[in-house]
């Protein structure tokens, strides 16, 4: 006899009345896991669909406007680009992606171009610095995966003439500094086609690719490496634009403020409406999420201490006739506890698998994603159902410990 | 052996105070076998209680080899209920979902015997009580003989010196009740220490020693009253 044989002894003796509360545990845990399984994927496809948006938080130099950003004329207001290393090396959690820009007014065949400097991947990669900057491109869940370095979808889309990749890979890999890439307007009227030659203030400059077209300024742009465009216009290590994502909780978490710390020089703008769209829709599932937790771990809990009040009352004799064979009262609480947590252990299983399959089954109908196992839910839906277990059993399992033997064993 | 020393139980009644042991005191030497009678409801399972640890006394103390019981920490109280008491209930008190063997195991896995000690010893009990062929039957399965035998394996499990049966005639027929008191002479004559109460004066004729209760009070010998 071992305390675990005793407990599943007893399971087995009144497996009716244990079922329901099994039932309830594992119901509770079901409907957790399905939930969190579908709403895990279905914010990641959020998240992606979301991102397509672009950039969400704009570094711009003090003086500088939105519109100054959008209309891409800057003027004078220019930025130090060590800016992006600031950013970069800080502690600063939630910066999804930096795009340093340095725009400046050309002129091709006569007519007014924006030639914009950006740093392709490569120039992240290059730093040992950035890679290893603990947390700054550390993406929290349901944000997606970091991918430093300008992105295409920025600068309107990928690379003409390639399939279109998923928004994430959508990176600017590598920009030479003899290449550029031009948006379809600036193609389409001066004829440019990928391996033509287009010379800027004197240089000879090919064309890497050509982007699709966006319908916005970007489409009447050419895009060069930063640090060729600062070379080309003499104008030191600046840049006059950061774009940003900010992941976005982390932006109602403190990632602005905490910007306007790191930079004081700068202006911090958030474009509300996409970190706010963001925001809502994470926020709404989280709520959702929590609210119907909390109620079903309610129901289960209260399901549980009922089963386990009345198993106490119901053994009352029993636990009378260990004490008086010399058990202590940690021995009897032992015993309930040891129940009640396989009772926990076992629904929490029962629950991951089939709220698993719920989710898998059901999460492409009502998700309209397609989900999969999260095998990652079945510790946490374990060691739920156990708190809850544990936690609702400690006032029946106090009150079989404190029985008095006595007055059972004189009730005969 | 054990000595109550003017063990007094006051209950709290909604509709007052009853005085369940008024002032009693008496010696058990060790390898006695004392009875105590008396009518229901004159407090003998209260005091057989209180000598057993399991009800702490308004006032007065009990002492068991020289300690005063209800001085002592709940481990400790509980240990010697393990170790040196053994109780034989009148209803058995047999746990249902168990089998014989299980159901005599149950004191042994509390004094912290391995599985294998446990089955070897309840085995070899339940052998002496003639239940060897009952092991795995459940109480339920049993007939009351039976069961009467299985809680006898069970309280002599751990060997105690001591042995506190409350009425432990009281549910069974006059052959089973004879038998029952067999068992206990046989045990005082192994030298073990016997105190029971009953409310058949015949049944208390079997012990050593017989004591009468009566009132709460210890009023001496039962053929003396």
């Amino acid at each position: 006899m071992t305390t675990f044989r005793l407990v599943l002894k007893e399971l087995r003796e009144r497996k009716s009345q244990l079922v329901t509360s099994f039932v309830a545990i594992a119901l509770g845990i079901t409907v957790i896991v399905a939930v969190r399984t579908m709403s895990y994927f279905s914010e990641k496809a959020v998240a992606r669909e979301l991102d397509n948006l672009g950039a969400n938080v704009l570094i711009l130099p003090k003086g500088a406007t939105v519109t100054n950003y959008y209309t891409a004329d800057f003027g004078e207001y220019v930025m130090p680009e060590s800016y992006v290393n600031d950013i970069t090396t800080s502690q600063l959690k939630g910066v999804d992606n930096l795009s340093p820009k340095l725009t400046e007014a050309i002129s091709v065949s006569g007519q007014p171009v924006y030639l914009t400097g950006i740093l392709p991947k490569n120039e992240f990669k290059s730093k040992p610095a950035w890679q290893s900057a603990d947390g700054v491109f550390a993406r929290p869940e349901g944000c997606g995966a970091v991918v430093p370095g300008a992105v295409a979808k920025a600068l309107g889309g990928s690379a003409q003439g390639s399939s279109a990749p998923a928004p994430r890979q959508a990176v600017v890999e590598d920009l030479g500094d003899a290449e550029v890439m031009v948006g379809s307007d600036v193609a389409s009227r001066f004829g440019l086609k990928v391996g033509a030659t287009l010379p800027i203030k004197g240089e000879s400059f090919a064309v890497k690719s050509v982007l699709p077209s966006t319908g916005t300024v970007d489409d009447t742009r050419v895009f060069a490496h930063l640090h060729t465009v600062q070379r080309l216009f003499h104008r030191g290590q600046v840049v006059n634009a950061i774009e940003m994502i900010g992941c976005c909780k982390e932006i109602s978490k403190g990632l602005i403020d905490g910007l306007n710390r790191l930079l004081p020089e700068a202006k911090v703008v958030t474009i509300k409406q996409i970190a706010q769209t963001q925001l809502s829709t994470n926020t709404m599932m989280e709520r959702f999420s929590l609210i119907f937790l909390v109620i079903i771990l309610l129901v289960g809990a209260v399901s549980i201490a009922n089963y386990m009040l009345a198993n106490v009352y119901e053994r009352r004799k029993e636990i009378g006739t260990l004490l008086a064979l010399g058990a202590t009262r940690r021995r009897v609480s032992s015993i309930f506890f040891l129940k009640s947590a396989l009772l926990g252990v076992t629904g929490g299983l029962a629950g991951y698998v089939a709220g698993t399959v719920l989710a898998v089954g059901l999460g492409p109908r009502l998700a309209g994603v397609p989900v999969l196992p999260l095998p990652s839910l079945a510790g946490w839906a374990v060691l739920l159902a156990l708190v809850v277990s544990v936690l609702a059993s400690a006032l029946p399992v106090a009150k079989a410990a404190r029985l008095d033997p006595a007055e059972i064993l004189r009730e005969g | 052996m054990i000595r109550a020393e003017n063990i007094t139980k006051r209950y709290r009644r909604r509709d007052g105070e009853v005085l369940a042991l008024d002032a009693v005191s008496l010696e058990v030497a060790e390898g006695e076998f004392v009875s105590i009678a008396g009518p229901s409801g004159c407090g003998k399972s209260t005091l057989l209680l209180t000598l057993g640890c399991l009800i702490h006394p308004s006032e007065g103390k009990v002492w068991l080899d020289g300690r005063s019981v209800y001085d002592l920490s709940h481990g400790e109280a509980a240990a010697l209920r393990l170790n040196t008491i053994g109780f034989v209930f009148q209803t058995f008190n047999l746990v249902p979902y168990l089998t014989a063997l299980e159901n005599v195991q149950l004191p042994l896995y509390l004094s912290g015997l391995s599985p294998i000690q446990q089955r070897e010893r309840a085995g070899h009990l339940l052998d002496k009580v003639g239940l060897g062929d009952r092991l795995s039957h459940k109480p339920s399965e049993l007939s009351v003989g039976q069961q009467q035998r299985v809680a006898l394996a069970r309280t002599l499990a751990n060997q105690p010196r001591l042995i506190l049966a409350d009425e432990p005639t009281g549910n069974l027929d006059p052959a089973l009740a004879e038998e029952m008191l067999d068992h206990l002479q046989e045990l005082h004559q192994e030298g073990v220490t016997v105190v029971m109460v009953t409310h058949d004066p015949r049944m208390a004729g079997r012990a050593q020693r017989q004591l009468r209760l009566l009132d709460g009070r210890v009023n001496g010998p039962w053929a003396s009253a």
